[in-house]
This record gives C-alpha cells, sequence and structure tokens, in this order.
C-alpha cells in the first residue's frame, strides 16, 4: 500500500506512519507539509497513491482546497480529512468536495486504521459492483 | 465613585478545555492530566517557558496558549512523539504547536460557533509579552501531570454562540 501523508506537522505524520506501519509493514509513504507539497507530490508519483490522509489547518494551502482541487480533476483517490475540525458543519464541508472518511484528531491507532481499512474496503466494493452502487 | 467587579468564571469557557486536555493527553500521550483551580491572569507573560499559541477568528476571537514547564515539556514531546528531543530541536516545536493546535482545536467544537484557528506559533523562553484582548480576562486553566505541569491560557471572546 502506497499512501500520501499531508500535515504540516512532521511530529503527526511520524505518529500516523508508526501506526499505519503496524498495520501493514509494507507500506510506503510519502509525505507533504501543505497542500501545494502534497498537489506537488501527487504531480510527480510514478504510480497512484491508494489513499491520501489530509489534514486541514495548513498554511499555503488547506486541507478543503486540496480536496477541493484534487477532486477537480481525480475523483477516484481515496481521501480521508485527518483533522482537530470536529463541527458538523465541517464534516459536512470535507464531505461536499469530496473526503471519503474523516478522522478526528486526537485519535486512537485502532480509529485510524479502522477508518482506513472501512473506507477502502467500501471504495473496493463499490468498484466492484458499480451497477449495485448506481441503483 | 465607580465600583469595580471582579470577573467571574465561566464554566462553559472552562469544561470545553477540561475535556481537551483530557483526552489529548489520555489519547496521544499517554499520559493523565489533573485540573487545578482555575484563575485569572493580569500579567502578560506567558505562565512557562514552552508555548505554542493558537489565533481564533470568526465568531470567537482571541488567542488560547498552552504553555509548559520546561522540563514537563521535554517530557510530554518524549511521549507524544515517541522519541526524546530538546527545546533547541526543531521538531520539538513542531510537537509542541500539535499538542496545542489539538488542545485549541478539540475544545472549539465544544465552544459552539462558527470559529477558525491558526496554525500553531511555538516560542520558547518566556522573555516576551501575549497581546491580548483587553476587554476580557485571561483564564489560566493549571493542569499537572506525573512529569510535570502546563497551562492553558485562554482569552478569548465569544461573538456568537450557536
Amino acid at each position: 500500500m502506497k499512501i500520501l501523508l499531508v500535515d504540516d506537522s512532521k511530529t503527526m505524520r511520524s505518529i500516523q506512519k508508526k501506526i499505519l506501519a503496524m498495520m501493514d509493514p509494507g507500506v510506503t509513504f510519502a509525505e507533504a507539509g501543505d497542500g501545494i507539497e502534497a498537489l506537488a507530490a501527487l504531480a510527480a508519483a510514478p504510480e497512484p497513491f491508494d489513499v491520501a490522509l489530509v489534514d486541514w489547518n495548513m498554511p499555503n494551502m488547506d486541507g478543503l482546497t486540496l480536496v477541493t482541487r484534487i477532486r477537480s480533476t481525480n475523483k477516484k483517490l481515496p481521501l480521508i480529512m485527518v483533522t482537530t475540525e470536529a463541527e458538523k458543519t465541517r464534516v459536512v464541508d470535507a464531505i461536499k468536495a469530496g473526503v471519503n472518511n474523516y478522522v478526528i484528531k486526537p485519535f486512537t491507532p485502532d480509529a485510524l486504521t479502522d477508518k482506513l481499512k472501512t473506507t477502502l474496503a467500501r471504495l473496493a466494493a463499490a468498484a466492484a459492483a458499480p451497477q449495485a452502487v448506481a441503483a | 465613585m465607580t465600583t469595580m467587579t471582579a470577573p467571574t468564571i465561566n464554566p462553559k469557557l472552562i469544561i470545553p478545555f477540561v475535556n481537551s486536555v483530557r483526552d489529548v493527553f489520555t489519547t496521544m500521550v499517554n499520559v493523565q492530566t489533573t485540573v487545578e483551580r482555575p484563575h485569572f491572569k493580569t500579567m502578560s507573560t506567558p505562565c512557562y517557558d514552552v508555548s505554542g499559541i493558537i489565533g481564533f477568528s470568526g465568531d470567537i476571537v482571541g488567542s488560547v496558549v498552552v504553555s509548559f514547564q520546561r522540563q514537563a515539556a521535554i517530557k510530554l514531546v518524549a511521549a507524544f512523539a515517541g522519541m526524546e528531543m530538546q527545546p533547541d530541536d526543531p521538531d520539538f516545536a513542531d510537537a509542541i504547536g500539535e499538542l496545542a493546535n489539538m488542545i485549541a482545536g478539540r475544545a472549539k467544537k465544544d465552544l459552539g460557533g462558527n470559529a477558525t484557528i491558526t496554525v500553531p506559533s511555538v516560542i520558547i523562553g518566556n522573555a516576551y509579552t501575549i497581546a491580548r484582548l483587553s476587554d476580557v480576562p485571561c483564564l489560566v486553566i493549571p493542569v499537572i501531570t506525573a512529569v510535570g505541569g502546563f497551562a492553558v491560557e485562554v482569552n478569548i471572546k465569544q461573538l456568537k454562540v450557536a
């Protein structure tokens, strides 16, 4: 699995890497400190990422803008917002922008890995049965 | 002759931060916290030596400063980040900033309204002053842990509550 971690906190990215590497020892990571770096990482990646974890509050380009920018050209990349922004209105805004799931900081390791697994499983099931989803 | 009335502590302001501190440190630092009696402060310098500062705007304006005793900060950052760091390490400030970000962000939801928070600023040392809102008092919420203390300094004003 190849994961893009987008968070302005290096500490938070390191914590996420430790948790996700325990979930899947074969996982590889790319990191970005803001939305602009994330767009560059996506453009430079030789193969698509399996999922991106995106913080909301970041300098230069925030996570919501990043999600909107990604979704303008890429409908398939699984996107999970990982943020302290916990208000319902914020969650709705993120879903409208195109995130597939939402993790609120602070989070337990299980909360992060469970959200990741369920998101990828749900999207895989939808891709395998597009008619059923459309119906 | 005018009479001055002492400000009263608003529980609706304290509880979101007490809950936030407990959640952040229990979930992501694995350290138990004990909140002591909140009080107001008049000094514009931070309580301790290592401070993460978050600004609020929108329906809530002002700032929240999470100010750590130096040795407490070193040990709490080690527990949070999983590695020992000294305050002159750039990653140390990053970790302090993320702790302040989570404390303020988690509390923001419970405060209500439509507010945004800034990315954190971190200052090591206490020889500086913080420009606070002059029309609301600065509430200090002292927190004790097994590795030392810190304080959450809340100087915010709710312009509109949802």
